[in-house]
């Protein structure tokens, strides 16, 4: 792919970025952060393609930390963003008051 | 040879190509679907779970990749990170969310580094270097590494392992900055000359030190805008590695985080009426001093008994409550929705009136009212509506607030909080003020709030002292 091709995509998903973005709730806020926090873990992809890829001992060792560091990124970050939306509670009156809260708790 | 996923190399098999590059759109559209899904609290839980889901997509697809020979290594880091990111989520308390995030942004930042620094070695062992290459990887790890020191750094100071208060010395600005040249001077020349591996890791260890210099001197305060700022540069490594590894899914993830750290770091920016370059280079609460102007002529402020208060909130029509991070930290949000739950029984409203930079991170009161089980429709989050209802409430209560209802912010040109948006609390017709005890918050500026006349003072610990409001509230109940 060339790089302009690349920049391309880059800018355009930067606008659908700032428009999508630009109109989350203030309420929200802090999901958002956790939620892009995760996605950007997608460099898991290329730690994977480093760890896997038989490139010698040290590089296959710096991809193995970072399929590690990246996957711990990926998982604590939705599980995270799920835990928190799981506690924002419509305005239904009468709901009760919520212990259930947590999500996928063990 | 195994080379990366670099296009424009003849592919073995096109069918598992056309797949990977399906998982990757695919996850592509999950993930902006997911963010749109943000937009509304009741549609956001699914659309981030769908999200989730593409990620899983593109990992598959990755592992189809047939440049991948060994998969014990792969499999081993997935398993570990996974191990290790599962506690973590589960167990973090709401109030250590912005030391979570800071901490989860470092990883991200880990990987992308280091998958910079394979690449670079690989590319020029095979001397497939390009110029064009060299820029993306100068990019990626100057952000990357950039990213894991400051992360840490952030990390450290809202975990109070390190001072919350900025450090800072003479001179500091001008050693950043040059430091920052240096780093782009060496930059310049990797692209320049991409096999001088010297500027390459030279990037690299220089983005790791401004990292941290750059991150020391930030009060705690200023820590929302912070946050946001990594936010968006853990995009733009993420988003570097997709322009040096050639993966669209990479360049579209990290655009959207880059874009989202950036208007959240301009919108708390806003919040807190400073300028980027104001927060980076200011060291704000550095200087407490200015604000300690004619401490004398300030008056002594009102206190009130829990007694008479709960009275008073008894009989309240409506309440609004200002919480502030003191709140957080005193774990105070649990009894705080007892004593709502007892106002709204005796027929009184009650709403939250929520600053955009209340707490450590953008939105970081919301989640910890939220866990509390207080409904979103009960919280207002704009400042300006707030005030509206501020306006016609009986009773405002803030707790563990302070610059977000300092009244200097509007009427104090010399006071170093001056424009910034704040809650108006006493346009309602009594002001409670649960504090810890005298003195300044935060930013170490004085509050004449305390000191007016529809003011009343109620010192103690959060938690204490709501549990005590609690307690009268139901005695006077039983009395009747």
């Amino acid at each position: 792919m060339t790089l302009i091709m690349q920049l391309y995509v880059f800018i355009l998903a930067g606008f659908v970025g700032f428009l999508v973005i630009g109109k989350v709730p203030p309420l929200l806020h802090t999901p958002l952060m956790s939620a892009t926090n995760a996605i950007s873990g997608i460099s898991l992809v290329g730690a994977i393609v480093a760890a896997g890829g038989q490139y010698g001992k040290i590089s296959t060792i710096l991809g193995f930390i970072a399929v590690i560091a990246a996957a711990t990124n990926v998982v604590a970050g939705f599980l995270i963003t799920d835990r928190m939306l799981g506690m924002f509670k419509q305005p239904a009156k009468g709901a009760g008051h919520g212990a259930d809260t947590k999500g996928g708790a063990k | 040879m195994p080379l990366f996923l670099q296009e424009g190399i003849a592919s073995v098999n096109p069918i598992r190509d056309a797949i990977i590059q399906a998982s990757y759109l695919a996850a592509s559209v999950m993930f902006v679907l997911g963010l749109k899904s943000l937009t509304r609290p009741d549609s956001a839980r699914r659309g981030m779970q769908q999200a989730a889901l593409g990620m899983l997509l593109a990992v598959i697809g990755t592992l189809l990749n047939q440049n991948i020979l060994t998969y014990q290594w792969i499999i081993g880091g997935l398993v570990i990170g996974a191990l290790a990111g599962y506690p973590m989520a589960m167990k973090v308390p709401m109030t250590s969310m912005p030391q979570f995030i800071a901490f989860s942004h470092a990883f991200g930042a880990i990987a992308a580094t280091l998958v910079g620094v394979v690449e670079y070695r690989e590319l020029t062992r095979e001397g497939l270097l390009t110029n064009g290459l060299a820029g993306a990887l100068g990019f990626e790890v100057l952000f990357g590494a950039l990213t894991v020191t400051g992360s840490f750094m952030a990390f450290g100071k809202l975990q109070e392992l390190i001072t919350g208060r900025p450090i800072t010395f003479k001179g500091q600005n001008a050693v950043n900055i040059m430091l920052m040249a240096v780093a782009f001077g060496c930059f310049g020349y990797l692209v320049y000359n991409p096999m001088a591996a010297w500027a390459f890791y030279s990037v690299v260890g220089l983005a790791l030190f401004l990292g941290i210099s750059m991150v020391l001197p930030i009060g705690g305060g200023d820590m929302p805008v912070v946050i946001s700022l990594l936010n968006s540069y853990a995009g733009l490594a993420a988003a570097a590695t997709g322009f040096a590894i050639g993966n669209n899914v990479l360049i579209i993830a990290g655009a959207l985080e880059g874009a989202g750290g950036f208007i959240l770091s301009v919108m708390m920016s806003k919040a807190m009426n400073r300028s980027f370059a104001n927060v980076i280079f200011g060291a704000f609460g550095a200087a407490p001093s200015s604000g300690a102007k004619a401490a004398g002529e300030v008056k002594e402020p009102k206190t009130i008994s829990s007694e008479d208060a709960a009275t008073q909130l008894a009989y309240a029509g409506s309440v609004v409550i200002i919480p502030g991070y003191g709140m957080a930290v005193a774990q105070a949000q649990h009894v705080c929705r007892e004593l709502h739950e007892l106002i709204e029984g005796q027929g009184g409203a009650v709403k939250y009136a929520i600053h955009p930079v209340a707490g450590r991170m953008p939105g970081h009161l919301n989640v910890i009212m939220a866990e509390a089980g207080i409904d979103y429709g009960a919280l207002l989050t704009d400042v300006d509506d707030a005030n509206r209802v501020l306006g016609s409430a009986d009773i405002a209560i803030v707790i563990g607030g302070n610059d977000i209802v300092n009244p200097d912010a509007e009427g104090d040109t010399s006071s170093p909080l001056y424009g910034m948006p704040i809650f108006r609390p006493w346009t309602a017709k009594v002001t409670y003020v649960i504090k810890r005890g005298k003195g300044t918050g935060f930013s170490g500026v004085e509050n004449p709030l305390f000191a007016l006349d529809t003011t009343r003072m109620i010192y103690g610990d959060a938690k204490g002292v709501l549990g005590n409001l609690v307690k009268e509230v139901k005695a006077l109940n039983e009395g009747h």
